[in-house]
């Protein structure tokens, strides 16, 4: 059992930690070089004679191999660990009676998206470098807060009765009424268009990501299952 | 002989049970592992090389 949780898990990590990095290396990098010419204050927003203009356009990529194939291998590491909780999950559910399949796992992936990013991401947007932010732990604290609680909230909702459910949903509305730590004074100094385009590109790259690690772990736990 | 073989099955059982429960404490134990020193291990040599994918998942870091 563990060398099946373990296989599938690196080998769906792995892809899916290369494929990830090619998504961010082409729509995410690019924001966040050029996010950090406004965190080094070599680009200018808000300040010049009160003008709001900057110039748009990001710096040249690939310009240090170390930094990005630390990017790549972070990515491996990162959605390794991530496919090792979709195939503890899959263990579970078979556990239970429920049959996983391929096209399951797609459904969980797109599922554990909602859950590990899309949820939080509503408190606590992605950010670009040189984003001031309210204290680490207790964003933190509220991040992992919200990640269990969407988690066992959207399990409630596939899995359990319809009381459940419900249950389920207020659990995944809960993190939301007690609110994300948030300063309050603002701090940024990019473009607003800039970090908005960033965080939309995160979400965007890891939802492909997401759904795709659920499938191909799917697809190898039931693969090195029958073997 | 029933009773041993019964037994002996639901013993069996019992410890593929247990097995399996081992197994799925040890994979989310290095999952854990793996997710803190990827995302959120403070050591200023892990924040640095982790930095871009970091951003690019929202962890919250720093």
């Amino acid at each position: 059992m563990f060398k099946n949780l373990l296989t599938s898990a690196v080998f769906a990590g792995v892809a899916v930690g290369v494929i990830a990095a090619v998504l961010q290396f082409w729509l995410v990098t690019p924001l966040l070089l050029e996010g950090e010419l406004y965190e080094t204050g070599a680009r200018v927003h808000f300040s010049v004679g009160g003008s709001t203009q900057s110039d748009a356009g990001h710096p040249a990529l690939f310009t240090d191999p170390m930094r990005d194939l630390m990017s790549i291998g972070f990515n491996m590491v990162t959605f390794t660990a991530f496919a090792l909780f979709l195939a503890i999950g899959f263990a579970l559910t078979e556990r239970g009676g429920h049959e996983v399949t391929a096209r399951k796992g797609l459904i969980w992936g797109i599922a554990a998206f909602i859950a590990v990013q899309l949820a939080p991401a509503m408190g606590l947007p992605p950010e670009l470098p040189g984003t001031v932010a309210a204290d680490v732990e207790l964003r933190q604290i509220w991040w992992i807060c919200t990640v269990l609680a969407t988690a066992v909230g959207l399990g409630l909702i596939a899995f359990g009765s319809t009381l459940a459910g419900i249950g389920g949903a207020a659990l995944i509305v809960s993190p939301h009424i007690v609110g994300a730590p948030h300063l309050d004074t603002y701090f940024g100094v990019a473009a607003p268009e800039l970090s908005a385009h960033f965080a939309t590109a995160s979400l965007g790259t890891s939802a492909v990501a997401w759904a795709l690690l659920g499938l191909f772990t799917a697809t190898l736990w039931v693969k090195f299952k029958d073997s | 002989m029933n009773d041993v073989k019964t037994a002996t099955l639901n013993a069996t059982a019992t410890q593929t049970t247990d097995m399996s429960l081992v197994s799925i404490l040890g994979a989310a134990a290095l999952g854990l592992s793996l997710l803190f020193a990827a995302g959120f291990a403070q050591a200023s040599v892990m924040h640095d090389t982790a930095h871009d994918q970091r951003h690019a998942m929202a962890f919250p870091c720093h």
